[in-house]
């Protein structure tokens, strides 16, 4: 087994960078729908306008997420957005618990 | 294959409703989405479910599945009486929500072949770019650390020399880089579900879990670790030798040090080229037992010469 390919993927990680168009691919959505997970705070790129957003390896998991849970929980998206965000909280305290314990 | 007890799966009665159905099968569905919860079991049970709500929201599957009798036991052997499925269609109502690529044996026997045969011939012109994939992937600390080649066994729809579609096993090989850290993800490109009519494949998304290690935990790119020392270690300082994920080092304790304190070893965290992590060292001084006449003396003549009230902030 010493001929053994391993496939070598691209990590997301706090290095990876996008545009608008290039997140939409990653996560198959289309430009109205980032649009609308912005205007509900499901993600916050930085960047003042539309041409000039560019999304982190946060905002391409939160989009990911939200489509799953929009299709497998029929969650609306104000409803991902608090949902994502009390996920991030629950990490964070049990981050914290593991810490104390 | 196993027979599957939808029922029991998900926790109604044999007479629910279709409304107590739907209402059962939402709920298990939210505790047990893979995205909120991150039990290792949640992605196979929240499957299970999707499973058992395809079957049973349909009527006519329903009571296809019913004909079977009550008598059977989850997971029990189970093969399908001959012509059961005589006078029912399931082409209709197709995989509504849930994701198939994790159904049975059991299902797909019943179920599964008929409806994508159905679905093959209707659509012969349909194109349409493969689904996306995700999968948990559980390391441990120290493979995380220094990188490691993982190989995963995944279930995709093929389609056989029928025409069929049906799930078989497919291995991957996946080399992991060091310094990956929990919550982010790799994207092996073209390697989701494949296409439908020419179209690429999708991608798949390997998502990083940590298993519990008892020594180290990790938070972002820190590993964080409690020493444990004694309170004379604490008070005159030492060297000590502290395990990391890279290996024992020597670490100095100041003298005066209290138990809580934190000391940092720079760069023995989770690290990849450019980001840096360290170890956080949490100090907790073990205090003696005093078990003999003389070490109980020692005490006292240590309440006498070092007399310390440590809750002079409590007013106390």
């Amino acid at each position: 087994m010493g001929d053994t390919q391993y496939l070598q993927g691209t990590v997301l990680n706090e290095e990876i960078e996008c545009s608008l168009a290039e997140i939409c691919r990653l996560c198959g959505v289309t430009a109205e729908q980032i649009h609308e997970m912005v205007e509900e705070g499901v993600i916050s790129p930085q960047g003042l306008s539309p041409t000039k957003w560019h999304f982190t390896t946060i905002e391409i998991i939160r989009v990911q997420t939200a489509v799953r849970l929009q299709k497998d929980l029929q969650i609306n998206l104000p409803g991902c957005a608090l949902v994502l965000d009390l996920i991030e909280e629950l990490e964070e305290l049990r981050l914290l618990k593991r810490r104390l314990t | 294959m196993e027979y599957k007890d939808y029922y029991q799966i998900l926790n109604v009665s044999r007479d629910a409703t279709q409304e107590q159905i739907k209402q059962a099968y939402r709920k298990g569905a939210r505790k047990f989405h893979p995205d909120v919860n991150k039990s290792p079991e949640a992605e196979k049970k929240f499957k299970e479910i999707g499973e058992a709500y395809e079957v049973l929201k349909d009527p006519e599957k329903r009571t296809a599945y019913d004909k079977f009798g009550s008598h059977w036991q989850n997971g029990q052997d189970f093969e399908p009486p001959p012509h059961w499925d005589a006078g029912f269609q399931f082409g209709g109502t197709g995989y509504t929500g849930a994701d198939p690529t994790g159904f049975s044996d059991f299902f797909e026997t019943l179920f599964g072949r008929a409806q994508f045969d159905g679905r093959q011939r209707h659509h012969t012109t349909f194109r349409m770019k493969g689904e996306d994939q995700h999968a948990k992937v559980m390391l441990n600390l120290r493979d995380a650390f220094h990188g490691t080649k993982q190989t995963l066994t995944l279930n995709r729809p093929v389609v056989d020399n029928q025409g069929h579609v049906i799930t078989t096993p497919h291995t991957l090989h996946v080399a992991i880089p060091k310094g990956i850290i929990e919550g982010q993800r790799i994207r092996l490109e073209g390697q989701g579900l494949p296409g439908v009519g020419g179209s690429p494949a999708g991608d798949l998304y390997l998502d990083i879990a940590f298993q519990e290690d008892d020594l180290f935990h990790a938070e972002k790119r820190d590993i964080h670790m409690t020493l444990p020392i004694t309170p004379w270690e604490a008070a005159l300082g030492a060297s000590v030798t502290v395990p990391t994920l890279a290996g024992n080092v020597t670490l100095k304790i100041p003298k005066g040090s209290q138990g809580g304190k934190k000391l940092r070893l720079r760069g023995k965290g989770l690290c990849t080229e450019r980001q840096k992590g360290d170890q956080i060292v949490t100090l907790r001084v073990v205090v003696p037992e005093a078990v003999t006449d003389e070490q109980k003396q020692l005490y006292t003549t240590m309440a006498k010469l070092m007399p310390v009230n440590p809750r002079q902030k409590m007013g106390a």
